[in-house]
């Protein structure tokens, strides 16, 4: 068992359980924390990976701007109801059993399918290679989520604006 | 080193249970917790392919992933926060003016 075989089922194992934790949470603020767990698993993956920019981009836009909004939003609307779980009779039965065999056969088919395992990546990948592709082929995409920015900043302005 | 088919796998276990997550709860700000999670499921299939492949593209992308779901997520919580205000609830089974 090398160091990466163990890091990697540390921080996978913290990801699963993070992602169970979301599901079985009767709070939301409690999933949100949760979900942060997730995150930052994930970022400790593509760390592990060699996806140094990836990572610290996860970080920062992921955990510290998309899930403080999502606090913040849970605090504003005062969310601290606590959601009864009655499942209908069909979804505790048959449901929640389909989609669990679901998932295990998902994870075995994808587990056997014969990836490149033997690709080794050579280190962490450079950001400067990584920021050359952003602004020469993809400069167009690039662009146009600026504009996807500005027009997201504008309708959440104009959306949650209180009628005068 | 470690296979790409453990991250794979990972990804779909994660994607699954955001998708569980999405079907069995009722606060709409935890569906869209889900949503989330899927995304971020899905941005871990990037940077596996990204990583056996040799290619860049994946990290790219992944990068285009989390920027726009920095604007959803920002446009959609002002929704939820309209629905909130106008609907006092947050349960979605209320939610539920179309019906009939």
């Amino acid at each position: 068992m090398t160091a990466g075989l163990l890091f990697f089922f540390v921080l996978a194992g913290v990801a699963v359980t993070g992602a169970v934790a979301l599901i079985v949470a009767r709070h939301p603020i409690h999933s949100a924390l949760a979900l942060i767990v997730v995150m930052v698993a994930l970022a400790g993956l593509y760390l592990l990976q060699g996806a140094d920019f990836i990572a610290a981009v996860q970080i920062i836009v992921y955990g510290g701007a998309i899930m403080v909004l999502f606090v913040f939003v849970i605090m504003l609307l005062n969310a601290g109801v606590e959601e009864r779980t009655n499942l209908s009779r069909m979804a505790r039965y048959v449901g929640l059993p389909l989609a669990i065999f679901l998932l295990l056969e998902l994870v075995y088919w994808v587990g056997r399918a014969p990836a490149a395992a033997a690709v080794a990546s050579p280190g962490p990948v450079e950001t400067r290679a990584l920021a050359k592709m952003l602004f020469n082929e993809f400069v167009f995409p690039f662009e146009l989520t600026s504009l996807l920015i500005l027009i997201a900043i504008l309708g959440a302005l104009v959306l949650a604006k209180r009628e005068s | 080193m470690v296979p790409a088919s453990y991250y794979l796998v990972l990804s779909t276990v994660l994607f699954g249970l955001g998708v569980i997550g999405f079907v069995l709860k009722r606060n709409i700000i935890t569906i869209f917790m889900a949503i989330e999670l899927m995304l971020n499921a899905v941005n871990l299939a990037f940077v596996t392919a990204s990583r056996s492949l040799g290619q860049l593209q994946g990290q790219v992308f992944v990068f285009f992933v989390i920027v726009v779901a920095a604007a959803e997520a920002a446009v959609g919580l002002a929704i939820i926060i309209l629905v909130a205000r106008n609907r006092q609830t947050l349960n979605v089974e209320h939610l539920d003016l179309m019906k009939h």
